[in-house]
């Protein structure tokens, strides 16, 4: 059963059409990819399926339900999380109070419920002797890992990870996959739109190819990056 | 000694321009909203107390314990069905629509009660002191000083303790952000104004029976509140209750050199932080 499926979902700013009449499905504890070059409209696609944006025409489906016009915020109680391309956290706030907020609203319950599940997933995600820092003082690797941590107190069923591993050392890099690859086998379905392009298959199951708001192919890793159109298209590479 | 006694009254008189402000920075900290309408509100809520006073005689705090949920009220209905449509990048709109209420408060208020000032009555209270040594504290003053500590003191204990204290701190540093978490950034914000309004019920209370009142002197109360919040860097509360201080102790030095200089003391006292600290007292760290 798909957790999530969006049907001919199209989205123009203005006469640009950012997001083109997209159709595809995601199996429920699939790790899909989403690859494509900059301005194909990857982010926006993730702006539509939190409700961050509100798609022009087409339906979306999460869990069985049209979500079309539900607003993000009941997207997220729902069980869709997401971490963004540049790191947005509650500068102010601590690691931990990022969590706490996350998790009490996220899932619609007390502060005291959550904490204990707060500060397993700051373990899991390494930035436990971070906690009472406040967020505004992280580096990189540690804003990309609250990132994911608080998607990830929000307990989510679907998570959508926007360019995770970009500017990470490939040191980084490595041990970041090992958290998503945790995370992907607890059981939470993953969408994640990388250009570390060996750092997402590593991971995913199947990889979807966005090009001007277009899906241009979707498959396994293997055949798409083979395929003649994908290399022309994402690669630059004259076949 | 004249001097110790007109620093002090300046200091416990700042704890008064303290509480106005502190409703307006709670706003302002937490939804970037500047509301014009805050002086006019503070005069609304004094004369809710009146009425509350002089239609059933209950004591003037306890009437102000009975006001103070219905202002909550007001606020949080205010908030989510005005104000919150206002909220925006542009941010002509929530001051155009505030300063609008005013006016409309004004009027109502002068179409309701009409001009001639008006006094909530503490009895015998009013004229109570302590003395301490050979220096003598009224104890409205101190009631009034004690309360801005007080509110300031819960405030900061709703921010830095509570789930929604977190909220309101979430949503001030990215609404869309916090939207993503489950956070409803309109409830937070009608959450928010609905507390201020409580903040501006305490300061009805020692506004009304400190000195007379009628339906036109909020807008003066909102410019001792705004100096405040400037001076004391915008979104500090603390700073705000410094802020307060320093344009009370202005104006009692003013006034005791010359009493036309009241005024103009307080306002150039805050030129003159202005001139020095651009940024007030305690601003906050990067924004």
């Amino acid at each position: 059963m798909s957790i999530l499926s969006l049907q001919n979902v199209s989205k123009s700013f203005e006469s640009l059409k950012v997001t083109d009449g997209v159709s595809f499905d995601v199996p429920k504890g699939e790790a899909l990819g989403i690859i494509g070059p900059n301005g194909a409209g990857k982010s926006t696609l993730f702006n539509l399926i939190t409700g961050n944006l509100m798609s022009d025409n087409g339906k979306i489906f999460y869990d069985g339900r049209d979500v079309t016009r539900v607003p993000a915020m009941r997207r997220c109680l729902n069980g869709v999380g997401r971490s963004f391309q540049i790191p947005q956290p509650f500068e102010k706030l601590t690691v931990f109070e990022n969590l706490v907020v996350a998790g009490a609203f996220g899932r619609d319950t007390s502060e005291a419920e959550v904490t204990q599940a707060c500060a397993e997933i700051l373990e899991r995600t390494e930035m436990i002797d971070r906690a009472n820092v406040p967020a505004g003082q992280l580096r990189l690797l540690e804003r990309k890992r609250l990132e994911l941590a608080r998607a990830l107190a929000t307990d989510p069923k679907l998570l959508l990870l926007d360019e995770i591993a970009g500017g990470l050392t490939d040191a980084e890099c490595q041990s970041l996959i090992q958290t998503i690859r945790d995370i992907h086998k607890s059981g939470v379905t993953i969408i994640w739109i990388e250009h570390v392009l060996h750092a997402l298959t590593s991971v995913v199951e199947r990889l979807l190819v966005l090009d001007f708001g277009r899906v241009i192919g979707i498959g396994e890793p293997g055949e798409i990056m083979e395929s003649r159109e994908v290399r022309e298209i994402y690669l630059g590479i004259e076949v | 000694m004249i001097w110790v006694d007109t620093i002090i009254q300046g200091i416990l008189l700042g704890g008064l321009y303290a509480l106005f402000a502190a409703g307006l920075s709670l706003v302002f900290g937490i939804m970037r909203l500047v509301n014009l309408a805050h002086g006019d509100l503070i005069i609304l809520a004094s004369y809710l107390i009146l009425i509350l006073v002089t239609a059933t005689g209950m004591n003037p705090f306890v009437a102000a314990i009975v006001a103070a949920p219905v202002l909550f009220a007001l606020g949080w209905l205010l908030q989510r069905f005005v104000l919150n449509r206002t909220l925006g990048d542009d941010i002509l709109p929530p001051l155009l629509v505030t300063f609008g209420l005013s006016i409309v408060l004004q009027n109502a208020l002068l179409e309701g009660f009409s001009a001639d000032s008006q006094r909530i009555s503490l009895g015998a209270l009013e004229t109570a002191s302590v003395s301490v040594g050979s220096l003598s504290f009224g104890v409205i003053p101190l009631l009034t000083f004690a309360s801005a500590i007080g509110v300031i003191l819960g405030l900061n204990q709703l921010f830095y303790r509570t789930g929604i204290g977190r909220a309101f701190r979430a949503t001030s540093d990215d609404a869309t952000t916090a939207s993503l978490m489950g956070i409803r950034p309109n409830r937070v914000f009608a959450t928010a104004t609905g507390i201020a309004m409580i903040v501006v019920t305490i300061s009805a209370l020692y506004l009304g029976t400190r000195a007379n009142f009628d339906p036109s002197i909020g807008p003066a109360r909102l410019i001792y509140a705004f100096e405040a919040v400037i001076i004391g860097g915008l979104g500090s509360l603390w700073g705000t209750l410094a802020g307060g201080v320093i344009i009370g102790v202005a104006q009692t030095l003013g006034a005791a050199i010359n009493p036309e200089w009241q005024i103009l003391a307080g306002h150039v006292a805050f030129l003159v932080v202005l001139l020095v600290r651009p940024r007030g007292l305690f601003p906050r760290g990067n924004d």
